[in-house]
């Protein structure tokens, strides 16, 4: 179970991305967090496994109290969380299978991680989740080879390889095309329920959020304004969410948007 | 249908596993060879460090009179750096024109252009320098000549890519306004050219500072004679100084050629 | 660059300046712009005058090269010199394959040292200075102290390479380090990796192929050092070299000088050919 408890993040920069956040997950649950472009989704989700150090509040997974944790310790953590990129950040020049791997790196020794000598169990393992993702027969291709769709299932295999408490999800689908994305959020709920691994995901695609997660998260500047099932985010969720309540007609141009956000400048909000 | 799990893997294969360990070992021999033909007496390596540490007590501090002293010096190696980068480009031009494959006038002349850019450029500015000195006696001189030599190779070898890239175009449209020969060149080449020339120059002679604190070692001017002479001297505290010096001036020289280049883009 | 039109001393005002026209200029006005040329141009003439190359210098130069370059021809190739070359080449090439290990192993925890997004604060400014003052020192100025402190012979131009090889290997490695992905070095520190795996990892893969190019291009300029560094008595080749001079044996000192244009040649040529060959 992963507790956020009034969690801040004010960047070096001044901005302000988290405002006091604290949610509950809990059980093989599969949650959703949307939100508009500088929201603090991916602060959020890198706060968790402290890639970015929060600044204020308390992150606590199961008995761990991550937020408090020395760096050696936080070492420990981080390879009970999987967490899955939006631009993949795979070891571009390293093949599916050491990526795949390279998921276990937390519990090798150095020295063994240097001579790529990965327990047996590890490597049955990996076999299957491969073709669980569909990646029978690419092991030994370099990932700069793969296609977008392709990486991310590689992206996936690492995660779940951990065999982790929890995923971490920033955008899985933001670099792909929309048939693959579907594809691909499919396969990674899938296997989250398979395999009992709870999810947060951070997700432009509502769509996409609605079909495959148990719960939504709605995140605006900062703080959380809506947590439901799927079936209470109504067209007035929506407008909280992505227009701080302002009805739609009024938003007028601005409802196309959440596809290209992506584009507008930061802190322009 | 995978019917057993396969708890194997490897990076590579047997073969390119033998190969890379083939080269290692390869690699291996040759680097023990090479230790070993240096004949290197262990005494001296195991002595190296303390050496080096009695060494630094001895130069620590500097020595702040001394640094009056050796203003001079200094002033004259920047002068043998410019000097020689000066000479260097103008004894370049007419190799670049010769090296260079689109306004050289036949095989001959190229085949010499490219050969005496590549001689100059081997022979280090040190042996240059001795030579030089043969012929005019120990002095700046002898140093600027070695640079300037030294230097001919590099400078002709940019210069000649810079005039390789001028666009005829701009030439034709000045010689289309009317323009004479000479206004053809001003107008038509040497906007052209001169960022490559600035650069080139600005770059050169940066390179040639370091290259000038070391010729007075043979004898050929500049800051290099103090620090021989300090040290046959065994006046370490001086060592100290002349190094934090040579630092000094080859940094400043590196930022000032920075500044310039980055000026004529 | 339009600073020109802002000049003080400019004797018409800028409203009925629109028939006047001055080229602008990267000095901050038409002055600068002399001022410096002035000043360059003194300082070179002064520079020139301090050399004193005067006719009677020149002649007696002319007189010298002729006097040398009959020594010098045909240069001295007799099977004993060529030995004695043969035996300061291989100590000088074994320098420069000894030399580039040692240093390419010592730059590349400068490397990373000096690589902004790779190390604290403090420890990258310590990196940077390594590798400024590895930059800014000659070889040969590294080879004197170098003899100083370890006497004369092989070990010292060794030493010398090696302290010289971080001003070259571990910058360029740096700035391709600060190029890389950083996503990638995420990836690894996310799934609980090391800082020792982050780099083996995340890191490396992304600047191996690099690593192996420059040190190549490396080996390449230590061969080069490595000829010359006998001139304050650090081995190899140069040692012969400084001799004949002593001994106006001026025929071997051609032929030596030829041995080392061929070797810095075949250098080069090999290094160019490995690189490629890489890519
Ligand atoms: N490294 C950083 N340094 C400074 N400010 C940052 C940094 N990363 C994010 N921010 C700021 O924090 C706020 C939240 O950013 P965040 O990336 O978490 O938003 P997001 O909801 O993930 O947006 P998107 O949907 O565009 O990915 C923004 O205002 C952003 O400018
Ligand atoms: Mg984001």
């Amino acid at each position: 179970m992963l507790t956020i408890t009034d969690l801040r993040k004010v960047y070096p920069t001044g901005d302000e991305a988290l405002k006091g956040v604290s949610m509950r997950v809990s059980g093989d649950e599969v949650v959703s967090v949307i939100g508009p472009s500088g929201a603090g989704k991916s602060t959020l989700i890198s706060c968790i496994n402290r890639l970015t150090e929060p600044t204020d509040g308390s992150i606590v997974l199961d008995d761990t109290k991550i937020t408090s944790l020395s760096k050696r310790d936080l070492r420990r953590s981080r390879r009970e969380m999987g967490m899955i990129f939006q631009e993949f950040n795979l070891i571009e020049r390293l093949t599916v299978m050491e990526n795949v791997l390279s998921g276990r790196l937390g519990y090798m020794s150095n020295w063994k991680a240097f001579r790529r000598k990965f327990d047996a169990e590890d490597i049955s393992k990996a076999y299957e989740i491969l073709d669980r993702v569909g990646l029978e027969d690419v092991e030994d291709k370099r990932v700069d080879e793969l296609s977008g769709g392709q990486r991310q299932r590689v992206g996936i295999a690492r995660a779940v390889l951990q065999r982790p408490k929890i995923l971490l999800v920033d955008e899985p689908t933001s670099s792909l095309d929309p048939e693959t994305s579907a594809a691909v959020m499919e396969l990674l709920t899938e296997i989250a329920r398979e395999e009992e691994i709870p999810v947060v995901i951070n997700i432009h695609e509502v769509d996409l959020a609605l079909e495959h997660t148990d719960r939504v998260v709605g995140l605006t500047d900062g703080r959380i304004v809506f947590d439901g099932p799927p079936g209470e985010l109504d067209d007035g969720a929506r407008d909280t969410i992505y227009r701080g309540g302002e009805p739609r007609a009024k938003a007028g141009e601005r409802t196309t948007s959440t596809e290209s956000v992506e584009i507008e400048p930061e802190g322009s909000f | 249908m995978a019917v057993e799990p396969r708890t194997s893997w490897t990076k590579y294969d047997r073969k390119t596993k033998i190969l890379r360990m083939l080269g290692v070992l390869v690699a291996a021999v040759v680097a023990v060879l090479a230790w070993r033909a240096l004949h290197v007496r262990y005494t001296f390596v195991a002595n190296a460090a303390r050496n080096l540490r009695d060494l630094l007590g001895r130069m620590y501090p500097p020595n702040p009179s001394y640094a009056v002293e050796i203003v001079p010096p200094l002033v004259e190696t920047m002068n043998i750096a410019i000097l020689g980068t000066g000479l260097a480009i103008f004894l370049s031009l007419p190799i670049a024109y010769l090296g260079a494959e689109n306004t050289t006038p036949n095989a001959i002349t190229y085949a010499i252009g490219k050969f005496l850019i590549v001689g100059t450029r081997s022979v280090n500015v040190i042996i240059w320098a001795l030579f030089f000195i043969i012929i005019f006696g120990t002095g700046a001189l002898a140093g600027v000549l070695a640079v300037a030599f030294r230097s001919i190779g590099f400078v002709s070898k940019l210069l000649a890519e810079g005039i390789e890239e001028i666009d005829p175009g701009q030439v034709a449209a000045i010689r289309a306004v009317g323009g004479s020969p000479f206004d053809v060149v001003v107008y038509g080449i040497v906007p052209q050219v001169k960022p490559t020339f600035v650069s080139v120059a600005t770059y050169r002679w940066d390179i040639n500072v370091r290259e000038a604190t070391i010729i007075g070692f043979v004898g050929a001017g500049g800051i290099g004679a103090s620090l021989d002479a300090s040290i046959d001297f065994f006046q370490w505290s001086n060592v100290l100084t002349i190094l934090i010096a040579m630092l000094g001036v080859v940094l400043v020289s590196e930022g000032v050629s920075a500044y310039l280049r980055g000026k004529t883009r | 660059m339009s600073r020109a039109d802002s000049s003080g001393s400019d004797p018409l005002p800028a409203e009925e300046s629109s028939d006047s026209w001055i080229r602008p200029t990267v000095f901050y006005n038409k002055q600068t712009k002399y001022i410096v040329y002035g000043a360059l141009l003194l300082f070179v003439l002064w520079s020139a005058w301090e050399l004193r190359p005067s006719p009677a210098r020149v002649l007696s130069g002319a007189e010298a090269a002729q006097g040398l370059l009959a020594t010098m021809f045909p240069p001295d190739f007799t099977p004993e010199a060529r030995r004695r070359i043969w035996d300061g080449m291989i100590e000088s090439v074994a320098m420069s394959i000894v030399a580039t290990i040692l240093g390419v192993a010592i730059s590349v925890p400068i490397a990373v040292m000096a690589a902004e997004n790779l190390a604290p604060r403090p420890v990258y400014y310590v990196g940077r200075a390594i590798v400024s003052i590895s930059r800014s020192l000659h070889e040969l100025v590294l080879a004197i102290v170098a003899v100083v402190t370890v006497g004369l012979g092989p070990l010292a131009g060794v030493i010398a390479l090696v302290f010289a090889t971080p001003g070259f290997y571990a910058k360029l490695l740096a700035e391709e380090l600060e190029d890389i992905d950083n996503g990638q070095a995420d990836a690894i520190r996310a799934v609980g990796g090391s800082r020792l795996q982050v780099l083996v990892y995340g890191v490396a893969p992304q600047v191996v192929p690099r690593m192996v190019g420059l040190a190549i291009y490396r080996w390449d300029i230590n061969i080069r050092a490595s000829t010359i560094v006998g001139i304050v008595g650090a081995g190899g080749i140069g040692v012969t070299l400084l001799n004949s001079f002593d001994r106006y044996e001026y025929d071997f000192t051609l032929a030596i000088v030829l041995s080392i244009i061929a070797v810095v040649l075949a250098g080069e040529l090999a290094s160019a050919i490995i690189r490629r060959r890489l890519q």
